[in-house]
């Protein structure tokens, strides 16, 4: 029994820390043939893209900005995946919960306490992304509408209509942005720590750590957490057991909206303090490649969300060398390699077990 | 006089979706979801940049687009055909793959960040035809053939049939002895190839490549194929509606009647609604997505 436990904790940790190293050492060699059509030395821009992100306090602080909204968006995907959805739909998700916090910030009286003004944002923030994540859910809960293509399209709709709106009654003239927010504003890292001067990281990273520990803690100690997962693996055993996968499917993307509309405050309560036109526009997506690397575990995806954001950042260190879109190149090739590899290495490691356990009973007769 | 443009304009318009989708329906009729729609026509329109850029020929151009689509569609059938990875995941990642692949190098081919120098496409200026100088290109007539022609083929011929049944229930036309795995590839590439002659036709319109040029086409493409109910003939006649809300909207622009934004909106919403079965149920092909 123990020998089996054992054997399943190490099979387990194999099979989350293959397919990741795998993705990355494809990527490095892609990465390495793309350089070199530049007529660069890979070692060179590697070089540069780790001093410009981990080599220095500025560049230290834009990787943690950039990991903040990962994180929200990366948690957003898994909440979703975790009970069989895929809400492709964290762009739009994050644009809502972004212009609902600044709206809130706006509407807002200047006399209202720092604190309760902050909450008040976030949790506008945090109700708008809900909404928009609603909309799919309950299409695919009373409907059977695909997800997939309602938050796809959704993300254009709500895109459109917040530019719209922004564009034709609130943007300050010849910008795409609001006015300055009167209150809910967050403390920039810089204000404590002055080496960080200068960079956009600042505390709403701390809302997204909460945010995955909430996650974790909903999705593996609670009973609707158990319940969700039921579904996910299994939505006619878990209907069978007596849960409404309905009205899981509903509150599972009302979550994961929620996660991903927090993600807003990150620009828009700790860097700007307005609403701007595609203001985290990509991180949506790149919610997607956190959660699969991170294997839709939220610990998982923290550290996914800070390689990721590690990489956007370089990409800006190694653009005089070589363009920058050659980290949405090697965010690509992730993508694809652990799409792709972990079903094959689970296929793998479940033929080398049946053959272990073949052997085993075979050796020891009963 | 003024619906004659009107018509033309909106069969311009409407090419690049009726290329775009006649692929996308020829992929999920065989079971693979077309969410790389977008990636193949971007890689096509570069394709065909760089073939008539170096050659000066549109028709090599063409091939060369093509060529970049079969690409493309390969790496979507080795990730979701032969790896059976998930579908969703690999077509949006193929999306930003292709996006930082063409503006990466855009750099290296045209020394610049954002758009190509002018090339030649079908029929130059100096064409007596005017208006109707878009009716020399031949990726007009592709466009306008391609979905009665994959309608046909789909319905009235026994090659069609094997590719709906693979579509429909794999195993069973596997037990009947259809190639199951080869036919989801032809399906795939395809797709490849007809995706990026919608690629193609954009760039060589406009006479560059530019970066992200197809701007969300490939999903309004896929919007036609859903709000069309996955019936080649209904498509059609979807993205001629989608292309005649845009012209509309062009054509009034300095009306201002309807915000631009909404005009826009039109397919998205469109394509929702159709979800939602309001307008009667969509059946997509019942194995689409789950590759075994």
């Amino acid at each position: 029994m123990t020998a089996h436990a054992s054997r399943s904790v190490l099979t387990r940790t194999v099979e989350a820390l293959l397919a990741p190293v795998l993705a990355v050492a494809i990527a490095v060699v892609v990465g390495d043939l793309l350089i070199l059509t530049y007529g660069e030395s890979p070692g060179t821009v590697y070089r540069l893209l780790l001093e410009g992100t981990w080599g220095n306090v500025y560049g230290f602080g834009q990787v943690l900005y950039k990991t903040m909204t990962l994180i929200c968006t990366g948690l957003a995907f898994a909440y979703a995946a975790r009970a069989g959805l895929f809400n492709v739909g964290a762009e739009g998700q994050l644009a809502a919960g972004g212009f609902a916090a600044a709206l809130v910030g706006l509407w807002l009286p200047g006399a209202t306490p720092a604190v309760l003004a902050v909450l008040l944002c976030t949790a506008s923030a945090m109700g708008a992304g809900a909404v928009t994540g609603a909309v799919p859910g309950v299409l695919r809960a009373r409907f059977g509408a695909s997800e997939v293509i309602v938050t796809i399209m959704l993300n254009f709709v709500v895109l459109a209509l917040l530019n719209y709106t922004v564009a034709s009654h609130m943007a300050v003239p010849e910008t795409l942005h609001t006015e300055v927010m009167r209150v809910g504003f967050v403390a920039r890292l810089g204000a404590v720590v002055p080496a960080f001067t200068g960079s956009a990281a600042n505390f709403t990273i701390i809302a997204a750590l909460i945010a995955a520990i909430v996650a974790w803690w909903a999705l593996f100690r609670t009973r609707s957490g158990y319940e969700l997962r039921a579904v996910g693996l299994q939505p006619d055993a878990a209907e069978y057991g007596g849960v409404n996968v309905p009205r899981t499917w509903v509150r599972a993307m009302m979550w994961s909206g929620a996660f991903a509309g927090l993600g807003g405050i990150n620009y828009v309560l700790g860097y700007k303090h307005y609403y701007e036109e595609g203001f985290a526009a990509g991180s949506g997506f790149l919610g997607i490649a956190v959660a699969l690397v991170g294997r839709n575990h939220p610990l998982g995806i923290i550290l996914a969300a800070f390689l990721f954001a590690t990489l956007s950042q370089g990409g800006l260190a190694v653009n005089a060398l070589v363009p920058k879109q050659l980290v949405d190149i090697l965010e690509g090739v992730v993508i694809l390699a652990v799409a792709t590899t972990v079903p094959e290495v689970q296929r793998l490691l479940r033929q080398s077990a049946a053959r272990l356990v073949q052997r085993a009973s075979t050796e020891s007769p009963t | 006089m003024m619906l004659i443009a009107f018509v033309l304009q909106t069969v311009r318009i409407a090419i690049p979706y009726l290329l775009a989708a006649a692929g996308g329906v020829m992929s999920e009729r065989v079971g693979v979801i077309a969410l790389g729609l977008e990636g193949m026509m971007l890689g096509g329109a570069f394709g065909a940049v760089l073939g008539s850029y170096y050659t000066g020929s549109a028709w090599v151009g063409l091939v060369c687009a093509m060529g970049a689509g079969v690409l493309v569609a390969t790496v979507l059938a080795v990730c979701t055909l032969r790896f059976r990875a998930d579908q969703v995941v690999v077509g949006i990642a193929l999306n930003l793959l292709v996006m930082g692949t063409t503006q990466f190098f855009l750099r290296l081919a045209f020394d610049s960040a954002s758009n190509s120098p002018r090339v030649n496409g079908f029929g130059g200026e100096g064409s007596s035809l005017g208006m109707l100088s878009s009716f020399s290109n031949p990726l007009v007539w592709i466009g306008l053939a391609a979905l009665p022609a994959i309608g046909w083929v789909l319905w009235q011929t026994p090659f069609g049939l094997r590719i709906r049944s693979v579509g429909e229930k794999p195993a069973a036309a596997a037990t009947l002895g259809v190639p199951v795995r080869a036919l989801q590839w032809r399906g795939v590439l395809l797709c490849g190839v007809l995706a990026s002659l919608g690629g193609a036709y954009l760039a060589l319109d406009q006479h560059q490549f530019t970066d992200g040029m197809t701007a969300g086409r490939g999903f309004i493409a896929l919007a036609a194929i859903i709000f069309g109910r996955w019936m080649p003939l209904r498509i059609a006649a979807a993205c001629l509606l989608f292309a005649a809300a845009e012209t509309l909207q062009i054509q009034l622009q300095g009306a201002q009647l309807v915000p631009s934004q909404f005009v826009e909106l039109i397919p998205y919403v469109l394509t929702i609604v159709a979800l939602a079965g309001v307008v009667g149920k969509s059946a997509p092909p019942a194995a689409l997505g789950k590759v075994e």
